[in-house]
């Protein structure tokens, strides 16, 4: 029956893929001059209606503000534990109030992601090295306990002297003497907790997702470096605030260097993170990094730049977060990005095929 | 879940995998044929009575005949239906292409004249030439995947290996976490959202090719419902044999573009439970074409989140080091 040539013609043909074709992104292509266009043909490919093949994550912005504040309570632990063995008072205080803060919230934001506190208890119900979530939620409940008792130690250490009678004068003797091994503790749970949630997001098969594993955790770890320094050059004088200005710098180079070589390697699925609204969050997060690194390495000494610096780092942190979640999504969302690099790996290899 | 060496891709038994014991039943699986799929949809209702799914659209999705839209949470079956330009082996499904679908207003019919009679009787005009148009109708649902990614990333073991080898979430530990929908490559397991009133809203549903069903030695319901037996219930090695047996048939009825899917153990998930005959590539029943499980790349990530968090320890430690201010 494949004798007619016109059944060659439909088999090539698109179906149903009509309402899935993007626009193109300005600068996506080359132009080799007036009306010419690219030789690289816009990728065509079938679907069923242009419906979705990979459902999205049924996540909202609970997910990317524990991915920020997650971040900040990592490197915020990181600084405070430095601080602390440096004799940085001011820094320790900022550090440790920030992670406390910081996991007060993305606690918050887990538990009402998942809608009651029981269900993060249900959790711990197993421990499973195949599970991201799972080897998260021990990571973070091995950081709780530090990074809380730290940070209630220097709550307590804020109160004036006259105001800690009796049992919460017993309370802070005990919590000076426990609080730099809690602050030490937290700090080594700190970078498994900045690093792992890139490897939740790429364990999945949302294609922007999974394309980026390789890079993703860099841009993660730079992104909590680069947050939780922010707060440190915010919230400390500038005569404490050398190794944060260090580690801003230090993180938005690895974050923007770890960006830009997941996005080389990332193929088509590269192209959500160029659209839309997570298009904008990503062209903010780079702007509002390079500004906030600029700002710590030249501006440090200034008690308003530093600040005006700190508060860039952390919004382009923010942003990050949010641009990579909402790409994802995106790229979920069109069947495009499941079955080009999947037909073009087949064109490439041939079927994948598991081989002893 | 990390058992043998091949406990995150290739070839295995998973339910000698999952720690079963050598006495457990023989795999379980489906064979969809959709090449006799008549889209009665017979299977999707009798999913829905059986395992108490409940109905949330009665919508048309305006592009087809789809009714039902996608394998989600209260959609345990999905009957698609594609439309093409194209023939259909030698059949003639009896429709006519689009462009010369031209209805009339009702007339008369002139009887008196043999070229009219003749007309009714070839509205195309050209003798002997097949309609350029079929509808492919294909019965989806969850694969059970050798290798299930909704499993492996389940932070609360409520997804289990059944010791039919199929995968079953367990309502009463899940936590709604949705980890599992973005996990799953075929886009199959979800999160009930509605409607009200339905049980077990906010947690992740999906076949459970009728696990109560299987322990009393009966057949799933919808395969028990088809009737065409586009649905096959049996051992998944059989199952093989079986789809390899009408893919030759059907090779050999000239039908070329008949292909298996799902149906190898060497494949990027392992092998499904559910393996389909297609009538064209697997996208156009928006299928992926070639998936891979997400964590068989997984020791590869954790090994790249550990350099980083390495990193970032040895960087922070760093930037204390050396002056004073």
């Amino acid at each position: 029956m494949n004798e007619d040539p016109r059944d060659e013609q439909q088999t090539s043909a698109v179906i149903g893929s009509a309402g899935s074709r993007r626009p193109r992104r300005p600068g996506g292509r080359r132009r080799h001059g007036p009306g010419v266009e690219s030789v690289v043909p816009e990728a065509e490919f079938s679907s069923y209606y242009g419906r979705p093949i990979v459902k999205p994550a049924p996540w909202e912005a609970d997910i990317p503000a524990y991915l920020f504040t997650g971040g900040l309570a990592a490197g915020s632990a990181l600084i405070a534990a430095g601080a602390d063995l440096t004799g940085r008072r001011h820094l320790r205080r900022t550090g440790r109030l920030g992670a406390l803060a910081a996991l007060t919230f993305s606690g918050a934001a887990l538990v009402h992601d998942l809608g009651k506190p029981s269900r993060f208890v249900n959790m711990l119900r197993v421990a499973k090295l195949t599970s991201p979530m799972s080897v998260g939620t021990w990571i973070i409940t091995g950081y709780a306990p530090g990074a809380g008792l730290a940070g209630v130690a220097e709550l307590l250490d804020m109160l004036p002297e006259s105001r800690r009678p009796g049992l919460l004068g017993g309370l802070t003797r005990v919590t000076a003497f426990v609080d730099r091994p809690a602050g030490l503790w937290a700090a080594l749970f700190g970078p498994p907790l900045a690093a792992y949630t890139a490897v939740l997001l790429s364990d999945t098969a949302t294609p922007s997702w999974h394309a980026a594993y390789r890079e993703l955790p860099f841009v993660f770890v730079g992104s909590a470096a680069a947050a939780s320094a922010g707060l440190g050059l915010l919230g400390a004088p500038v005569s404490e605030t050398l190794p944060v200005r260090r580690l801003a710098v230090g993180g938005a180079l690895l974050e923007l260097v770890a960006e830009q070589r997941m996005e080389r390697s990332m193929g088509i699925t590269v192209e959500p993170l160029h659209e839309g609204r997570a298009g904008r969050l990503m062209r903010a997060s780079k702007l509002l990094t390079v500004a906030g690194g600029l700002g710590a390495a030249l501006g440090g000494r200034s008690r308003v730049l530093a600040g005006l610096a700190g508060v860039a780092l952390m919004a382009g942190s923010a942003c990050t977060r949010f641009g990579v979640f909402e790409a994802g999504l995106a790229s979920a969302r069109d069947p495009k990005y499941t079955v080009v690099p999947q037909r073009e790996r087949l064109e490439r290899e041939g079927p994948v095929r598991y081989e002893q | 879940m990390i058992g043998g060496k091949n406990s995150l891709y290739g070839p295995v038994n998973p339910t000698a995998d999952a720690g079963y014991s050598a006495d457990h039943p023989a795999r379980k699986g489906f064979f969809t044929d959709t090449s006799i799929c008549i889209g009665c949809k017979a299977c999707e209702v009798a999913c829905k009575e059986w395992n108490d799914v409940p109905a949330t659209h009665f919508d048309m999705t305006a592009t087809s005949y789809d009714n039902s839209h996608s394998l989600n949470a209260n959609q345990w079956r999905h009957v698609a239906f594609i439309e093409q330009r194209k023939q259909l082996g030698a059949q003639d499904p009896g429709m006519r292409p689009p462009e010369v679908t031209d209805l009339p207003m009702p007339t008369m019919r002139p009887t008196d004249t043999a070229e009219a009679v003749a007309d009714q009787a070839d509205p195309t005009g050209d003798p002997g030439e097949k309609p350029d148009f079929r509808w492919l109708m294909s019965s989806d649902v969850c694969k059970h995947c050798t290798h299930a990614a909704c499993l492996d990333v389940c932070p609360t073991g409520s997804l289990f290996r059944t010791e039919f080898g199929t995968v079953v979430v367990q309502d009463d530990i899940c936590n709604g976490c949705g980890y599992c929908v973005p996990a799953c490559p075929y886009g199959v397991i979800d999160r009930r959202k509605g409607p009200d009133g339905a049980s077990n809203v906010g947690i992740a549903q999906k076949c459970t090719l009728c696990y109560d069903r299987l322990t009393v030695g009966e057949t799933p319901a919808c395969a028990k419902s088809c009737p065409t037996q586009s649905i096959q219930f049996g051992d998944v090695e059989e199952l093989r044999e079986r789809a390899s047996a009408r893919v030759a048939q059907l090779h050999q009825a000239g039908i070329m573009d008949a292909r298996l899917y799902g149906n190898d153990p060497h494949d990027g998930v392992g092998g499904a439970g559910s393996m389909f005959l297609l009538l064209d590539e697997p996208e156009v029943y928006g299928f992926p074409p070639d998936p891979v499980v997400t964590t068989a790349d997984l020791p590869h990530m954790f090994r790249r989140a550990t350099a980083a968090a390495v990193t970032l320890l040895a960087g922070g430690a760093l930037a204390f080091v050396g002056r004073r201010r």
